[in-house]
C-alpha cells in the first residue's frame, strides 16, 4: 500500500537523456528541427528515453486521484431494492454514501464461462463513451438467477456455469466462487472510484487563462497554506476548493460539492474516526489487514501535517490539467473510473502489452502503475511499466490449479497497479509461512484506472489458460490468417533509396541464394511524405519495380501512415478537409500537428465514412502505382504527434460524435488499421487476403494483421526483450508479432545481427528493419563468414513454413497464440512461471534463441515430466524436466522438438515461400516414449479467403501409435486440390524396422525403402510419394 | 569467355542424350545402363533413383534435373546464349531462370526462349564494349604516350627551371645590391631636402609669430601711439593672471615686465609669449575648445559584430571555435581604429581653424633627388620583380616535382585527370570530382556551400587491380557518422565522365568514372571470318 502515499514526494525518475530534449528546444523554434535535433543529440549521447516528455502517475491527475484512493472501506453501496433480474442481464443501482450519487450496475452471464460487469453513471450529464467495434458481436448471455438472499447480500447462479456470483450491498462488492473456492473479488479492496460528472463550477480555474496554469498553481497553494495554517476554522463559509475540516457534515460536503474524493484519503487520515473504520473495512478483506495498517502507520508518522495541503493541490488536475507546455481543458471535468480486482491463490499475473518488460508482471507497489497509453516512445528503456505504441487491456493470472483473466474495455489512457501479498517476501520465507501454517493464501490484486469511459469488465474464468484464451477469443476475435508470404523473411529499412536499390536489393537474394519475400519501403518512398504518392524521381515506374519483384515471387511493402500532409494540392487532404473528416480541435476546426511531412491533419478513423473512404483510397485506380502485390504497413498511428503533450494528440481534440480523443485515444490505432486492411480487401474483390503491419493496436487489432515492437535499439538487451514483448501479445490474442531484427536504432556488430536473424527466425513476424542513419546491413554485406548462418537461420524458417502456417490456422481458429510460454503448457511446473529467454512453437517446438554476447552454451529448460525433447539439428534426446547446458557457437539456434510431435517441413528452401507452396513435405515425427506423436498440416492456396468462402483447405491429421503414421482428414469439410506430396518421413525415437510399408485406399500395399541409424534411432522413410490430401497409413514392420 | 563462346557451337551440331540438367562434360557420369554412383562416390544407387526427385546423394548429384538436393545444381544449355549453372533451388519454381526456359518444365509457368534474344543483346554488347575498349585502349596508349611526352618535357621543363633558379637567385641577389645602393644617396638627399622644409617650416613660424604680435601690439595700442600701455593691455581681461577674472593695473604691468608701456619689437621679444595662449584676437570668434576625444568604447559596443566567417571544415569543430575567437578578436582591434577616426575629420560644424603649419605641404623634391628617388624605386621594383618571379618558379618546380613524381598509375595513363574536374548532376546534387583532388556535392537548387565527399586520399582497387579504383576520404563530418569518404570506380570508356554518384551507406558515397585510362588491353581481335550467328 505504500504505493500510493499522497504526500510521497515526486518520483520522476531521471534518466541519463532527461534534458536533451528541453535543451534543443531552447535553441530551435521549429519543431522540425527540434525532432531532428533531438533524435541526433539523443542518438549520439544517451540512447535513451526522455522519461521527462512521459507522464508518471503523479503527473496524470486522474491517475494520481484514483491511486489516492486507499483500500478500505468502500463508500459505494448496492441498493438491492433497485435490483431488476432481466433475461440478459441483472441491474442494480450502487450509490455513493457520500455524494449520494447513482450509478447502475449490469452484471451479465455470459456463456463460456464469462461474466460481463458494466457500471455507469445512472443519471449522467452526458453519456459516457462506451468502446465499440472491438467485440465481434455481443457476447451470448448465461442466465442469472437469485439463488440465495440476506439482508446485505445476493446469491446467484450462472445457468451453464459453474460458479457462484455473491453481490454483497455494503461495503459493495461481487465475489465470484466456484464449488467453495473464491475466484476473484470485485472492489474487495473498496478501489471502486467512479467520477461522475458534474456541471463544471465557476471557478479560479475557468477564468484562469490555459496558460496561466502555474498562476493557479500558486493561487491554490495560498489556500492550501491559509487552510493549513488555521485548520480548525474551516467551514462551510470557505471557498469550495478548500474543504473544511470540522465535522462528518462538511466532509460529506467536500465529497458533495467536489463530487468525489476531493481527499478520501486526506480526510480519513486525520479524522480517527474515519481511518478506525478503514481498518475495519480492510480486515473483512482478509489478507491486505496488515499491509493498510501498516502503510498508513507510516504515513502518520513520516507526514502528519503534509497531508491536507496535499489535498488542495490535486484539484487542479480535475478541471484542467497542463503537461510541459500543453494544456487539456477538460471541458467535462473529471471522469475516471477505477476498480480493484482480487485474485486469491495466485501469485503469477501476465499480459496488458505493451510494455518492455518481463514476461510475468511485476507488482507495483513503490513504483510507478503499468500504463496503456499508446505512445510513440523515442528509444524507449526496458524493464519499467511506461506506455509504448499499442495496449491490450487484458491480464492473465495463473496459477498451478487455475487460469482467469480480466479485459477492462476501456480505451482511455489507463493504469493498472499490481499488487501481490507474497512479492516482498523471499522464498524461505513463503517455505517457512508454508511449514507453520501460518501463511496467508497467495493472492494478487490487480487495480484498473481509466480516465473516461465507463467500466466494462469481462470476468475471463478459464478454468484453464486455453479456456482463457477461447473466452477472450470469442469477445474479440482471432488472429487473422495472414497469406502465407507473410510468414517469410521481410528485409525493410528506412529507406531503400530508390527503384533501382530496390531491385538491387531483390537481386541481392538471388546472387546470395537467400530467400525473401518482401522488400518495404518507409517514409522516404512518398511524394514528400504524402502517402498514397510515390516520389517523381526515385520512383518513377513503382508498377515497374513491382512487376519486377512480382516476377521473382516477391512482394512490396509501402508504408502508409495516418498522419496527411496539409497541402492544398493533395488529393487526400483536399477531400478530407473538404468532406470534414478530419480530427478537430475543441474549437470545431481541423485539428492539425507536427508529423513528417510538417504540418499535418489526423484523419478521424473513428468515423465509419473516414474509414470507407480510407479503404477506398488502396483501390489501385486511386492508390496510383500500387499493384496486388503491394501491401501495406501503418507506423505513427498511436497516434504520433510531434508537437503533442506526450507526442501524441490533445485530449481535447474531437472525434466523431461529439467524443473526445481522451475517449478513443487507445482505439485510434486499431481503427487505422482495421481501414487499413479493409481496404487491401476491398482492392481485390473481397478475395484476396490483406497484410497490414501496425505499430499501434488494442483488444482485437489480431483480426487486422501484424504488429511490431517498434522502435527497438540494436543492442544485446533489446535482442532478449523481444521474447517477453511477443509472447505478453501472445498471450492477449496478438500472435503476429515481431520484432525490427538487427534493432532499429545504432548499428548492430556482426555476431549480435547473426544472433537476431537466429531469434527472428523463429518469432511469428520476422523483418529486418532499420535507421535511416544507421549503415546498410543487408545479410551479405556482412564478412563472409557469416553468411552461411544467416542462410542457414533464414532456410530453418522457410523450412518450417507449413509448421508456421498450420500454428497460424489454428490461432486463427481457436485462438491460441502460436508463440507460447512454457507455462501455457506446463501449468503445473511453476519453475516455468517465470521463463521469459525461451519459448514454445505451438506445442511442439520448445526454442531458446542465444541472446548473450560471446556464449559459448545456453541453459535450456526442458519441462515435462516423463517428457522427451529431440534437438532438432542433431536429433539427441534428452529427458525432461532439467536444465540441459547446450554448447552452442555462432551458428547454433537451440530448438527441441517435442516428442509426441509431428511437424510438417517443407525441405526445399527457395527464394521465397509462394515458389516453395507446391513443393513436397517432409514429416518429422518425433516419438514420445510411449511410441506415439500428432501432428496436424493445414493448407490452401496460401493468399486467398476461399478456405472460408468455399472450405477449399485441407487440415490434415498426422498420428502416430503402434508402429504406424495415419494420416487422415482433421476436417473433412475442407477440400483443395494440391501437387503437394509427401517427400519423406523422419521419425525420431524409432528402432530399426524389418520393412516398411506404406498403404492408401485402392492400391496395393507398398514396400519403401528406408535409412535407420542407430546411434541417434532415427528412421529415414524414403519417398512415399503420396497426395497430401490423401489418406495413407505407413506401418513400420 | 570469348573462347568458350567460341567453342560451344561447334559441339552443338549433335544432340547428346543425357538425364536433364546435365552439363555435357558431365554426360558421361550418367549412365543409364548402370546403376548410378553418386559424384562424391559416397553411394550407389539404381539409375533409375536418378532425377526421381528425390535426393539420395549429399553431394545432390543425383538430382541434376530436379529441385530435391538443396545443394544440387542444374545446367540450362540456353543454346544461342551462354550455358549456365543454376541452384536447384530455383528449378521449377515459377521463376524462368535459364533463357532456354528448361528449369520450368513441371511448375505450370511457360518460359519463353529468349537465348537468342538474348544472345543477339549480349553480342551487341559485348561488340560494343569490345568496340569501347579498342578504342578506348588506343585513347589509353595515347595518354600513356602524352604523358610519357608531358612527363619528359615536364622533367625538362623542371630541370630548366632548376637551372633557371639558380640564376634568378643570382640575379635576385645582384637586384638586392643594386638596390641597396640605389637606396643610399635617395635617403641622403630625402633626408637633405627634409632638413630644408623643417627649417623654413622654422622661419616661416616664427614670421607668422612676428606677425601675430605686430597685430595684436596694433589692437593693443589704441591710442595708436606706438606704445602699449598697462592700461591699453587692461582691455584685454582674459589676460588676467590671478584667476579673479580681472587684468588689473599691477597684473598688467607685471605682464609688462615692469614697465608701463612698450614698443612693438620688445612687446614681440619679451610680453607676446606669455600672452599669445590666453591673447584674444578681437577681430577673430574665439577658438572653439577641441573636439573632445570621442569614446573609443562606444562604436565598439554598438557595431554588431560581424558575422563570423562560416567554418568550412566542421568536422574541426573545436579548432573552428577558436578560429573564430581569433577573428573576433582581430575585429576588435579593427573597431578601435575605426573608432580613432573621427580625431582626424573634424565635426563638420566646427569653424576653419587658423591656419596651421602643418596644412603647409612639404615642396616636392627638386630634379636632382626626385631623380635619385626614382632610381633607387626602379632597382627595388626590379628587385621585387626578380624575388616574385623567383617564389612562382620556386612553385612552379614544387608543382611539377608533385607532379611527375605523383602515381598516375601503371604507365601514367591517369596523369590527363590531374587538373581537371568533371561533374554529374543528379535531381537534387552537382557531384564535382577532381581527380587525385576531392569529391564534393552542391545542392542543384538554392546554392549553399559545396560539401566536401573526401580528399584525394589512395588508390584502392584490390591488390592485383590496384588502379581500378581510388578513394577519398576525410571529408566533411557526417552528424553523428563518420567523416564522408568516396569511392571512386573506374570504368572503361571511351569518353572521360562521372556516369553515377550513389551513397550506399550512410555517409559513404560510390561514384563511377568513365575513362580510356580504365581500359584493358582488348583480346586479338577475332578473326574476321568468324561465325558470328552464335554465342
Amino acid at each position: 500500500m505504500a504505493a500510493s502515499f499522497p504526500a510521497s514526494t515526486h518520483t520522476g525518475p531521471t534518466s541519463p537523456g532527461a534534458g536533451c530534449s528541453s535543451s534543443c528546444s531552447e535553441r530551435l523554434m521549429s519543431w522540425t528541427g527540434l525532432v531532428l535535433a533531438c533524435l541526433g543529440v539523443c542518438l549520439g549521447l544517451t540512447l535513451a528515453v526522455d522519461r521527462s516528455n512521459f507522464k508518471t502517475c503523479e503527473e496524470s491527475s486522474f491517475c494520481k486521484r484514483q491511486r489516492n484512493i486507499q483500500p478500505g472501506l468502500s463508500p459505494y453501496r448496492a441498493l438491492l431494492d433497485s435490483l431488476q433480474l432481466g433475461p440478459d442481464a441483472l441491474t442494480v443501482h450502487l450509490i455513493n454514501e457520500v455524494t449520494k450519487v447513482l450509478l447502475v450496475l449490469e452484471l451479465q452471464g455470459l456463456q463460456k464461462n464469462m461474466t460481463r460487469i458494466r457500471i455507469d453513471e445512472l443519471e449522467p450529464r452526458r453519456p459516457r463513451y462506451r468502446v465499440p467495434d472491438v467485440l465481434v458481436a455481443d457476447p451470448p448471455t448465461a442466465r442469472l438467477s437469485v439463488s440465495g438472499r440476506d439482508d446485505n447480500s445476493v446469491e446467484l447462479t450462472v445457468a451453464e456455469g459453474p460458479y457462484k456470483i455473491i453481490l454483497t450491498a455494503r461495503p459493495f462488492r461481487l465475489d465470484l466462487l466456484e464449488d467453495r473456492s473464491l475466484l476473484l473479488s470485485v472492489n474487495a479492496r473498496g478501489l471502486l472510484g467512479f467520477e461522475h460528472q458534474r456541471a463544471p463550477r465557476v471557478s479560479f480555474s475557468d477564468k484562469v487563462s490555459l496558460t496561466l496554469g502555474s498562476i493557479w498553481d500558486k493561487i491554490k497553494n495560498i489556500f492550501s497554506r491559509q487552510e493549513s495554517k488555521d485548520p480548525a476554522e474551516g467551514d462551510g463559509a470557505q471557498p469550495e476548493e478548500t474543504p473544511g475540516d470540522g465535522d462528518k457534515a462538511s466532509v460529506r460536503g467536500a465529497w458533495l460539492e467536489h463530487g468525489w474524493l476531493g481527499g478520501w484519503s486526506g480526510k480519513a487520515h486525520r479524522k480517527p474516526e474515519l481511518r478506525l473504520a478503514v481498518r475495519e473495512g480492510t480486515a473483512k478483506t482478509g489478507g491486505k489487514e496488515r499491509a493498510v495498517c501498516d502503510g498508513q502507520g507510516l504515513l502518520s508518522a513520516s507526514q502528519p501535517e503534509e497531508t491536507p495541503g496535499k489535498t488542495e493541490r490535486d484539484e487542479p488536475g480535475a478541471w484542467e490539467e497542463t503537461f510541459k507546455t500543453h494544456s487539456d481543458s477538460k471541458p467535462y471535468g473529471p471522469t475516471s473510473v477505477g476498480l480493484d480486482f482480487s485474485l486469491p491463490g495466485m501469485e503469477h499475473v501476465y499480459g496488458i502489452p505493451e510494455h518492455a518488460d518481463s514476461l510475468r508482471l511485476k507488482v507495483t507497489e513503490g513504483g510507478e502503475p503499468y500504463r496503456l497509453y499508446n505512445l510513440d516512445v523515442f528509444q524507449y528503456e526496458l524493464y519499467n511499466p511506461m506506455a509504448l505504441y499499442g495496449s491490450v487491456p487484458v491480464l492473465l493470472a495463473h496459477s498451478p490449479h487455475r487460469d482467469l483473466g480480466i479485459f477492462w474495455l476501456n480505451a482511455a489512457e489507463t493504469w493498472v497497479d499490481i499488487s501481490s501479498n507474497t512479492a516482498g517476501k523471499t522464498l524461505f520465507g513463503k517455505m517457512l509461512d508454508y511449514l507453520q501454517g501460518s501463511g496467508e493464501t497467495p493472492q494478487t490484486d490487480v487495480r484498473w484506472m481509466s480516465e473516461s469511459g465507463i467500466i466494462d469488465v469481462f470476468l475471463l474464468l478459464g478454468p484453464s489458460v486455453s479456456d482463457v484464451f477461447r473466452q477472450y477469443a470469442s469477445l474479440t476475435g482471432t488472429q487473422a490468417l495472414p497469406p502465407l508470404f507473410s510468414l517469410g523473411y521481410h528485409q525493410s529499412r528506412w529507406n531503400y533509396r530508390d527503384e533501382a536499390d530496390v531491385l538491387a536489393v531483390n537481386q541481392g537474394f538471388d546472387d546470395y541464394n537467400l530467400p525473401c519475400d518482401v522488400i518495404w519501403l518507409d517514409i522516404e518512398h512518398a511524394d514528400g511524405k504524402r502517402y498514397f504518392t510515390w516520389d517523381p524521381s526515385r520512383f518513377p515506374q513503382p508498377l515497374t519495380m513491382l512487376e519486377k519483384l512480382a516476377s521473382k515471387k516477391r512482394k512490396l511493402v509501402a508504408i502508409v501512415d495516418p498522419h496527411i500532409k496539409v497541402d492544398s494540392g493533395y488529393r487526400v487532404h483536399e477531400e478530407l478537409q473538404s468532406q470534414g473528416l478530419y480530427v478537430k480541435t475543441r474549437d470545431g476546426s481541423d485539428y492539425e500537428g507536427w508529423c513528417w511531412p510538417g504540418a499535418a491533419g489526423y484523419p478521424d478513423f473513428t468515423n465509419p465514412r473516414m474509414r470507407a473512404w480510407w479503404a477506398n483510397m488502396f483501390n489501385f485506380d486511386d492508390y496510383k502505382g500500387s499493384a496486388p502485390n503491394l501491401y501495406v504497413w501503418n507506423d505513427m498511428n498511436e497516434p504520433s504527434v510531434f508537437n503533442g503533450p506526450e507526442v501524441t494528440m490533445l485530449k481535447d481534440a474531437q472525434h466523431y460524435g461529439g467524443w473526445e480523443h481522451r475517449d478513443v485515444h487507445n482505439i485510434y490505432g486499431f481503427y487505422v488499421h482495421m481501414a487499413t486492411a479493409d481496404g487491401l480487401v476491398q482492392r481485390s474483390g473481397g478475395v484476396e487476403r490483406p497484410f497490414v503491419l501496425s505499430r499501434a493496436f488494442f483488444a482485437g487489432s489480431q483480426r487486422y494483421g501484424a504488429v511490431w515492437t517498434g522502435d527497438n535499439t540494436a543492442d544485446w538487451d533489446h535482442l532478449k526483450i523481444s521474447i517477453p514483448m511477443c509472447l505478453s501479445l501472445g498471450l492477449v490474442g496478438l500472435s503476429f508479432c515481431g520484432a525490427d531484427v538487427g534493432g532499429f536504432f545504432k548499428n548492430p556488430e556482426p555476431e549480435l545481427l547473426v544472433r537476431w536473424y537466429q531469434m527472428g527466425a523463429y518469432q511469428p513476424f520476422f523483418r529486418a528493419h532499420a535507421h535511416l542513419d544507421t549503415g546498410r546491413r543487408e545479410p551479405w554485406l556482412l564478412p563472409s563468414q557469416y553468411h552461411d548462418m544467416i542462410r542457414d537461420a533464414l532456410g530453418q524458417r522457410y523450412a518450417l513454413l507449413p509448421f508456421w502456417y498450420t500454428l497460424f490456422y489454428q490461432a486463427h481458429r481457436e485462438g491460441f497464440p502460436v508463440m507460447r510460454p512454457l507455462w501455457v503448457h506446463y501449468p503445473q511446473d511453476v519453475s516455468t512461471f517465470s521463463i521469459d529467454d525461451q519459448f514454445l512453437l505451438g506445442d511442439s517446438l520448445l526454442v531458446h534463441p542465444v541472446s548473450d554476447a560471446g556464449a559459448h552454451g545456453v541453459q535450456v529448460y526442458l519441462p515435462g515430466q516423463g517428457e522427451v525433447w529431440y534437438d532438432v539439428q542433431s536429433y539427441q534426446k534428452h529427458h525432461g524436466p532439467q536444465t540441459l547446458y547446450l554448447p552452442v557457437t555462432l551458428s547454433s539456434i537451440p530448438v527441441f522438438q517435442r516428442g509426441g510431435t509431428i511437424v510438417p517441413r517443407w525441405m526445399r528452401v527457395r527464394r521465397a515461400s509462394d515458389c516453395m507452396k507446391d513443393d513436397p513435405i517432409t514429416l518429422f515425427v518425433a516419438l514420445s516414449p510411449q511410441g506415439t506423436a500428432e501432428g496436424e498440416l493445414f493448407l490452401d492456396d496460401g493468399h486467398t479467403f476461399n478456405y472460408q468462402t468455399r472450405h477449399e483447405f485441407l487440415l490434415r491429421r498426422f498420428s502416430f501409435s503402434g508402429n504406424a503414421l495415419v494420416s487422415s482428414s482433421a476436417d473433412p469439410k475442407g477440400h483443395f486440390e494440391t501437387p503437394v506430396w509427401i517427400e519423406r518421413v523422419v521419425i525420431m525415437g524409432a528402432g530399426k524396422p524389418a520393412a516398411v510399408v506404406l498403404q492408401t485406399k485402392g492400391s496395393p500395399e507398398s514396400r519403401l525403402s528406408f535409412q535407420h541409424d542407430p546411434e541417434t534411432s532415427v528412421l529415414i522413410v524414403r519417398k512415399p510419394g503420396v497426395n497430401v490430401a490423401s489418406d495413407w497409413s505407413i506401418h513400420l514392420r | 569467355m570469348f573462347l568458350l563462346v567460341l567453342l560451344l557451337p561447334a559441339c552443338w551440331a549433335v544432340e547428346v542424350r543425357r538425364p536433364r540438367g546435365v552439363s555435357l562434360t558431365n554426360h558421361h557420369f550418367y549412365d543409364e545402363s548402370k546403376p548410378f554412383t553418386c559424384l562424391d562416390g559416397s553411394v550407389t544407387i539404381p539409375f533409375d533413383q536418378v532425377n526421381d526427385d528425390y535426393c539420395d546423394c549429399k553431394d545432390g548429384s543425383d538430382e541434376p534435373g530436379t529441385a530435391a538436393c538443396p545443394n544440387g545444381s542444374f545446367h540450362c544449355t540456353n543454346t544461342g546464349y551462354k550455358p549456365l549453372y543454376i541452384s536447384s533451388r530455383w528449378v521449377n519454381d515459377g521463376v524462368c531462370d535459364c533463357c532456354d526456359g528448361t528449369d520450368e518444365y513441371n511448375s505450370g509457368v511457360v518460359c519463353e526462349n529468349t537465348c537468342r534474344e538474348k544472345g543477339r543483346k549480349e553480342r551487341e554488347t559485348l561488340q560494343q564494349m569490345a568496340e569501347v575498349t579498342r578504342e578506348g585502349f588506343r585513347l589509353k596508349k595515347i595518354l600513356i604516350e602524352d604523358w610519357k611526352k608531358a612527363r619528359e618535357e615536364k622533367q625538362q621543363q623542371l630541370t630548366e627551371l632548376q637551372t633557371r633558379k639558380k640564376s634568378l637567385e643570382d640575379q635576385v641577389e645582384v637586384l638586392r645590391t643594386a638596390k641597396e645602393e640605389a637606396e643610399k644617396p635617395e635617403k641622403e638627399a630625402k633626408e637633405q631636402h627634409q632638413k630644408l622644409w623643417e627649417e623654413q617650416q622654422a622661419a616661416s613660424k616664427a614670421q607668422r609669430e612676428q606677425e601675430l604680435a605686430a597685430s595684436a601690439f596694433q589692437e593693443l595700442d589704441d591710442n595708436l601711439d606706438g606704445v602699449v600701455s598697462a592700461v591699453e593691455l587692461q582691455t584685454h581681461p582674459e589676460l588676467d593672471t590671478d584667476g579673479d577674472g580681472v587684468l588689473s593695473e599691477g597684473e598688467a604691468q607685471t605682464l609688462l615686465g615692469g614697465d608701463s608701456q612698450m614698443d612693438p619689437t620688445s612687446f614681440h621679444d619679451r610680453v607676446w609669449a606669455a600672452i599669445r595662449d590666453k591673447y584674444r584676437s578681437e577681430v577673430l570668434p574665439t577658438t572653439p575648445p577641441a573636439p573632445s576625444v570621442p569614446d573609443l568604447t562606444e562604436p565598439k559596443e554598438e557595431q554588431p559584430p560581424e558575422p563570423s566567417q562560416p567554418t568550412e571544415e566542421e568536422e574541426e569543430e573545436e579548432e573552428g571555435e577558436g578560429e573564430t575567437e581569433e577573428e573576433e578578436e582581430e575585429e576588435e582591434e579593427d573597431f578601435q581604429v575605426q573608432g580613432e577616426q573621427p580625431k582626424e575629420a573634424p565635426p563638420p560644424l566646427a569653424p576653419p581653424q587658423p591656419a596651421s603649419p602643418t596644412e603647409d605641404k612639404m615642396p616636392p623634391y627638386d630634379e636632382q633627388t626626385q631623380a635619385l628617388i626614382d632610381a633607387a624605386q626602379e632597382a627595388r621594383n626590379k628587385f621585387e620583380e626578380a624575388e616574385r618571379s623567383l617564389r612562382d618558379m620556386e612553385e612552379a618546380i614544387r608543382n611539377l616535382e608533385q607532379e611527375i613524381s605523383f602515381d598516375f598509375g601503371p604507365s601514367g595513363e591517369f596523369a590527363y585527370l590531374y587538373k581537371q574536374c568533371y561533374e554529374l548532376t543528379t535531381n537534387e546534387y552537382v557531384y564535382r570530382l577532381c581527380p587525385f583532388k576531392h569529391v564534393s556535392q552542391q545542392p542543384k537548387l538554392g546554392g549553399g556551400s559545396p560539401t566536401n565527399l573526401g580528399t584525394w586520399g589512395s588508390w584502392a582497387g584490390p591488390e592485383h587491380d590496384k588502379f581500378s579504383s581510388m578513394k577519398y576520404e576525410q571529408g566533411t563530418g557526417c552528424w553523428q557518422g563518420p567523416n564522408r569518404s568516396t569511392t571512386v570506380r573506374l570504368l572503361c570508356g571511351k569518353e572521360t565522365m562521372v556516369t553515377s554518384t550513389t551513397e550506399p551507406s550512410r555517409c559513404e558515397y560510390l561514384m563511377e568514372l568513365m575513362t580510356p585510362a580504365a581500359c584493358q588491353e582488348p583480346p586479338p581481335e577475332p578473326p574476321a571470318d568468324g561465325d558470328h550467328d552464335e554465342l
